[in-house]
């Protein structure tokens, strides 16, 4: 059950951080990794005696933290541009990847049956499709029978990594969007209703008939609800699976933005899911605390390169092994203790 | 009065708690007593002045924290609808809307509802049935805010939508005022849904109180009325809810203070949407919805400055309401010399 989850969670947290000691590795920030980081840093613990006291707060609240200094890193599900990044002092690379997928709560209508594509989605959250029988959603599945039904559309009620994404994707899908409501971790949502948390817009779509929602994918298939098929960039439909969640991420071009701060959302790609996401970590390129860094390095290299399955597990994609040596060549050459000596050579 | 203290100390003196060695000397003993006094005077003062402190450190959190909200929007945060964290235009209608309707209406239904069933209890139950049923609603006021939006959220949203909302909305469809009112489509979760909620939460408190002040009424007052050939409705309007108005009306703050201030119930089931709209079926928002959904990732000064300045109007209705309170309990018991 849901509540119970997220109960052992809470707990989990409040007790790690109880027992969290001088030599743990701090951090803060997104809730959308935090199942894979917890994991991660179980299984590391296990192996090097290294914990990793993890508060998953919400991207805005990692951000705050790490600026603060009250942390050794900060996640966030929305990358700081390279300005920001420049003026504080921060590196930022991407730590896995996950996919947002659309849910919704239709009678005789089972996962992956019906197809929409982004312009429509963005429509309906801009309050011009309304009902399930319109045109614009028949086209797109000439063959169901769809009801003369609301549309219900549930979206965050708090800021969230998640909404950055997927209002990102609906400004590239239907540029009114861009000009009407934008592109942030919250906006003014012109209709619909509002839940906190992917759990909360979960709970709300499978509670309400002619409901649609935005969850991260884990959170769909742990809540057995009812996803949609996408039109890709490509014009072709894609089904929400490892597979297409790894086609989008292939096709990044990492290097194009500071920080790799590329949103994969709307990739090119045949089968390239359309709503696909990283999650970034924040360190300070001059930390004070250059030993904590190093551990906090010490701790990435080693889920890059043993964490790639436990990520699958829990469907989040790795990151392709050409990134990964792009960026742990980036920690060698730009984060550094007092003295100017790098806190991590690949080689160790 | 000088015999009396006199009086008091012997005693004090005689009794088991003071040794013998002590009682030798009166005059320790008694610097003793007045040292405890001190003690225990300077405690309970320093009690009170905690209290004085921390709600005066509240308010100067509250205004420190709003103060760049409230300095860049001025009194037009007041009235302004829109709620947009990308271009930061914050404006404080909607929740405040949104937490005044949602009381109303939990006032609207819980009063009468509650008035009815504390008379039931007092004149018109069955001895047997009356501890059964005075228990149930003691027990409603016990159950967490959270188990009542879980429930609100699960079971009784989804049954308006389906059963309840389609009907209202076919059947007013034709009637000018109602059909803004109860305009569609039918969510489940909306303003109304919340009212509801919040009626059941508040109903124990206007019926435990304002059963125990019944019960405070003297028979002789009622036998009289009775005797007169009163029916039961004459001796409720014109003998008990007059001698109990002061407690009844106690009991209406109480409640009303728990609706203003209900954040988790409500945040599960009003659809946390910043929008005024007529319709009891769309969804809203309240203050402390507002604030409980969005502060932990509030990115920007004047967004959480936004978020902390809801909270200090919010501080402000509930202080208005007290007032009122105090006010009409006031000018009642002047009325009633």
């Amino acid at each position: 059950m849901n509540f119970a989850r997220i109960a052992l969670a809470t707990a989990a947290l409040a007790f790690s951080s109880l027992a969290a000691n001088a030599a743990d590795i701090s951090g803060a920030g997104a809730t959308f990794p935090y199942p894979i980081y917890a994991k991660w840093a179980d299984t590391y613990k296990k192996e090097t005696g290294v914990g990793l006291n993890y508060q998953s707060i919400g991207s805005g609240g990692g951000i705050k933290q790490i600026k603060a200094k009250t942390v050794t890193f900060g996640a966030t599900d929305a990358p700081l541009s390279g300005k920001e990044l420049d003026e504080s002092g921060l590196a930022q690379f991407p730590m896995v990847m996950g996919a947002i997928v659309p849910v919704v709560n239709l009678d005789g209508v089972k996962p992956g049956e019906l197809v929409l594509d982004g312009p429509t989605v963005a429509k309906i959250y801009l309050g011009e499709v309304k009902s399930w029988d319109d045109p614009a959603i028949t086209k797109l599945n000439p063959s169901a029978k769809l009801p003369k039904q609301a549309i219900v559309p549930v979206r965050r009620s708090d800021g969230s990594g998640t909404t950055y994404n997927f209002t990102y994707y609906l400004a590239e899908a239907l540029p009114a969007w861009k000009d009407k409501v934008g592109v942030s971790t919250a906006v003014q949502w012109p209709v619909g209703i509002g839940a906190k948390g992917n759990e909360g817009v979960a709970n709300n779509v499978a509670n309400t008939k002619g409901a649609i929602g935005y969850v991260e994918y884990a959170y769909a298939k742990q809540n057995k609800l009812t996803h949609t098929n996408m039109v890709n960039k490509a014009g072709k439909t894609v089904a929400p699976s490892s597979a297409s969640f790894q086609a989008a991420a292939a096709n990044a071009d990492w290097s194009s933005q500071p920080g790799y701060g590329v949103i994969l959302a709307n990739q090119p790609g045949d089968q390239s899911w359309p709503m696909t996401a990283a999650t970034w970590i924040l360190l300070y390129k001059k930390p004070q605390d250059a030993a904590a860094t190093g551990e906090a390095l010490k701790f990435f290299a080693w889920s890059y390169a043993k964490g790639g399955k436990m990520a699958e597990d829990l469907d989040y994609v790795p990151m392709p092994a050409k990134v990964v040596t792009d960026i742990q060549k980036m920690w060698s050459t730009e984060i550094k203790d007092a003295s100017g000596k790098p806190l991590y050579s690949p080689t160790n | 009065m000088d015999s009396g203290e006199q009086n008091v100390t012997d005693m004090t003196l005689r009794s088991s708690s003071v040794s013998a060695a002590e009682a030798a000397s009166r005059s320790a003993v008694l610097r003793r007593l007045r040292l405890t006094d001190l003690v225990f005077h300077g405690l309970t003062r320093g009690a009170a002045l905690a209290v004085l402190a921390l709600l005066s450190g509240v308010i100067i959190a509250l205004i420190l924290g709003a103060a760049p909200a409230l300095g860049t929007f001025g009194f037009s945060f007041l009235f302004d609808e829109s709620w947009n964290p990308v271009t930061e235009k914050f404006g404080a209608v909607a929740p405040i809307y949104g937490t005044l309707v949602t009381s109303a209406i939990a006032m609207l239904i819980a009063v009468p509802v509650g008035l009815m069933i504390a008379f039931f209890l007092t004149e018109l139950c069955p001895k047997p049935l009356r501890r059964p049923i005075g228990i149930a609603i003691e027990l409603l006021a016990g159950i967490p805010s959270i188990i009542y939006g879980i429930w609100g959220l699960f079971i009784f949203a989804p049954f308006l939508q389906k059963h309840i909302q389609p009907f209202l909305i076919d059947a007013f469809e034709p009637i000018p005022v109602l059909n803004a009112l109860f305009a569609g489509p039918p969510y489940g979760i909306g303003m109304g849904t919340a009212g509801l909620i919040l009626a059941i939460m508040v109903l124990p408190f206007v019926t435990s109180i304002s059963r125990d002040v019944f019960d405070a009424v003297p028979p002789v007052l009622k036998e009289a009325a009775y005797g007169v050939g009163c029916t039961t409705w004459e001796v409720f309007r014109y003998v008990v809810l007059p001698f109990t108005r002061v407690g009844v009306i106690g009991g209406f703050m109480l409640g009303l203070g728990r609706a203003l201030g209900e954040t988790m119930a409500v945040t599960f089931v009003i659809g946390n949407a910043h929008h005024v709209s007529a319709s009891l079926f769309a969804p809203g928002t309240t203050i402390s919805a507002s604030i409980a959904n969005e502060f932990t990732e509030a990115v920007g000064d004047l967004y959480t400055s936004s978020l902390v300045a809801l909270g200090l109007i919010l501080f402000v209705i509930t202080f208005i309401v007290l007032a009122i309170a105090r006010y009409m309990l006031l000018r009642l018991q002047q009325q009633g010399r």
